[in-house]
């Protein structure tokens, strides 16, 4: 009883932190559509803005977070400009695995340049140092925190999406954008500011998820097939799906993980070939957030 | 006809000529290959340093011939390519010596070739037992993971520690210590209670801690390669409650190399390791080459075990060079550095003649703040640790 009780809670530990750090991945693939492999690199550089505001310039660690998301944001903003708005549209699929793949190890060479090959690191605080004890299992507090985070930006996606006049513009421009500027709603600032969720989101995740996924110059690389993971399970532009589909994937790792361990990743990727196989568009597909 | 026949004939006379002019004062090349680009680089990058670092110190002649060291970049493990590679300095380049190889199946790769060429290979780094059996002309000056096992293996069975979970990287090194550790710490007197092989590429760690935690062991044995994981896996350690329930942290120093250090933190603070080389090493050698690399590269925070591989591979090279008198005979220049002893920044080297490889002094460290920065402190040493891993299980 205890074991099991040990898997479910490190696995919904785990599934949170894939949730928050693939999120942002799946706001630019589902709701824009666009195939947008350049995302771990985003949320990279969040991370690396934050180890910096946090290590050289000696802020704490949410005002760190938060100079991470707006700056990243505004980094990545002429990006959308220049680049992205140019491949936007289901057309354009290889273009934008190409784009974003190319940007992806334009980043990768320049944060190498800028910061070097070695590990990185954003120092917590205290409050978020030790663990927090649920029954007889104890989890670390940054986790908690993750969870809790997680939790936060889920239902603030919903809302944002369902119940805002910003969310029925963006689902009415994603499904027929002429139709939808017809109508008079400016796609073109609709889609710069749902590309702005989508980095910041990125970014949030690097930062948060950087205890788990420790960052150095090939985490935009090393970590993508898991944010693809993530999204793909949970079906596209669903923000529920991708929640159900990281703590699905997260317990089974946990328990694969726990109970065999030889057999490695094995589980992660059976389950994920499983429900890919039984539901071939995701969890959640035709809904959306 | 005529004219292509003249014009090979002319080619091959200037060729002569200029192989004949250059008889008395050769440049002999020496072929290095590491990751100078990509997740690796700053192996290559430590690798090319210290040899500079020992250029400075002896200067680049050797008798009347001039040492150059050539680099490729071979940015991860990639046998193909590694030969490949290799094969372009011998043919291309014309390198005498082969040198570099960061990992075990890089290095292996290349043994048809310096048998065929008659070229010494000196590793600096690549730790499986094995690969100095393939040919007669490898010589390593790095370590293995046996090599530091057993030494660790035996101190814990000293100090009255019983019972030990093994958390290993399922890959070749990570089996190698896996089965150095059980066979050395079991014919001491003590019981591995669970032995867990980790995919290379985990990110949680969580639950392999549950796991430790379940099997009851006083310690854990445990080895990753360097890099983002062992990070992921000390903080873990820490962050699930190991640590403070008084569970040691025991294993090979590759999982706290010295550039890893800083972002590791609190983390790696206890953290024993046996290794053969800490940057604190306190010797009048290792202060000289520190102080060499400060002037030269303006910091030693790199500086780690890959650096003393490539300045002791250097100085082998070198006294190949001078004991062939510049004559390129990979098997007498190797057979002339059999039983060699000398002084190196991590303490005294001999070459085994048996296995080619150096034995040395292994460490016993403990991670602790040195003037604020994370050092590996030396607090015991094992004279004399010859390569327990060689032609094991013949």
């Amino acid at each position: 009883m205890e074991t099991i009780f040990g898997i479910a809670v490190d696995g919904i530990a785990y599934g949170m932190i894939l949730f928050i750090i693939s999120v942002g991945l799946s706001v630019t693939l589902g709701l824009m559509r666009v195939v947008n492999l350049a995302h771990g690199a985003f949320a990279m550089v969040g991370g690396y803005v934050a180890s910096y505001a946090a290590q050289a310039a000696g802020l704490p660690y949410a005002a760190a977070l938060v100079v991470a998301v707006v700056l990243t944001v505004v980094a990545t903003l002429p990006l959308e400009r220049l680049l992205y708005r140019r491949i936007y549209g289901s057309a354009n699929e290889l273009n934008q695995v190409l784009l974003t793949i190319g940007l992806t190890f334009v980043i990768v060479a320049g944060v190498n340049y800028l910061f070097g090959p070695t590990l990185k690191r954003i120092p917590l605080p205290d409050l978020l140092l030790g663990t927090v004890s649920l029954g007889p299992k104890a989890i670390p507090a940054h986790r908690a925190f993750v969870i809790g985070a997680g939790a936060l930006t889920l239902l603030g996606l919903w809302w944002l999406l369902e119940r805002t006049d910003f969310g029925i513009r963006l689902r009415a421009a994603v499904d027929d954008p002429a139709m939808a500027a017809a109508l008079g709603i400016r796609t073109e600032r609709l889609y710069l500011a749902t590309f702005a969720l989508g980095t910041g989101l990125a970014a949030l995740g690097g930062v948060l998820g950087a205890e788990l996924l420790p960052l150095e110059p090939y985490y935009a690389i090393r970590y993508i097939v898991l944010f693809l993971a993530v999204v793909a399970v949970g079906g596209a532009g669903s923000i529920f799906g991708s929640a159900a589909a990281a703590l699905a994937l997260g317990i089974v790792d946990t328990a694969g993980k726990y109970l065999i361990p030889n057999f490695g990743e094995f589980f992660f990727y059976a389950a994920l070939i499983l429900i890919l196989f039984r539901w071939p568009h995701g969890f959640f597909k035709g809904r959306t957030a | 006809m005529t004219r292509t026949l003249r014009n090979a004939l002319l080619g091959a006379a200037f060729g002569l000529a200029l192989t004949a002019g250059s008889a008395g004062a050769a440049t002999i090349k020496v072929g290095v290959v590491a990751p100078f680009s990509g997740p690796f680089a700053l192996v290559g990058k430590t690798f090319k340093e210290a040899i500079e670092v020992y250029q400075a110190e002896h200067g680049k002649t050797v008798g009347n011939d001039t040492v150059e060291f050539v680099y490729k970049d071979l940015d991860q493990a990639n046998p193909a390519q590694s030969k490949a590679l290799s094969q372009e300095l011998i043919v291309k380049e014309k390198v005498g010596y082969l040198a570099g190889y960061f990992f075990t199946p890089d290095a292996l790769a290349v043994a048809p070739l310096i048998d065929e060429a008659n070229i010494p290979c000196v590793i600096f780094n690549a730790a499986t037992s094995a690969i100095t059996e393939k040919s007669p002309r490898y010589v390593r000056t790095s370590f293995t993971l046996w090599q530091n096992t057993v030494p660790l293996a035996e101190y814990m069975a000293k100090q009255g520690i019983k019972k030990v979970v093994t958390a290993v990287s399922d890959y070749g090194p990570g089996i190698d210590g896996e089965t150095a550790f059980k066979a050395t710490f079991e014919k001491n007197g003590g019981t591995v209670v669970d032995t867990i092989r980790m995919p290379l590429k985990s990110n949680d760690f969580a639950p392999f801690m549950q796991r430790i935690k379940d099997a009851g062991a006083e310690a854990i044995y445990a080895f990753l390669p360097a890099g983002p994981t062992t990070l992921a896996f000390a903080k873990s350690f820490s962050d699930n409650g190991l640590k403070a329930a008084g569970i040691k942290f025991f294993g090979p120093g590759d999982i706290t190399q010295e550039p890893d250090l800083p972002a590791l933190g609190d983390a790696a603070l206890g953290i024993t390791t046996t290794f053969n080389y800490s940057r604190v090493h306190d010797s009048a050698m290792n202060k000289a080459f520190l102080a060499k690399h400060k002037e030269m590269f303006g910091s030693t925070d790199t500086v780690t075990f890959t650096s003393v591989g490539a300045y002791d591979g250097a100085h082998v090279i070198y006294q190949m060079i001078k004991n062939t008198g510049g004559k390129s005979d990979g098997a007498k220049a190797v057979e002339s550095v059999k039983g060699m002893s000398w002084e190196s920044p991590r303490g005294p080297l001999t070459i085994d003649p048996n296995s080619r490889h150096v034995t040395q002094t292994i460490y016993l460290r403990t991670v602790e703040p040195v003037d604020g920065k994370l050092e590996n402190v030396e607090k015991a040493a094992f004279a004399n640790q010859p390569d327990y891993g060689y032609k094991v299980g013949k």
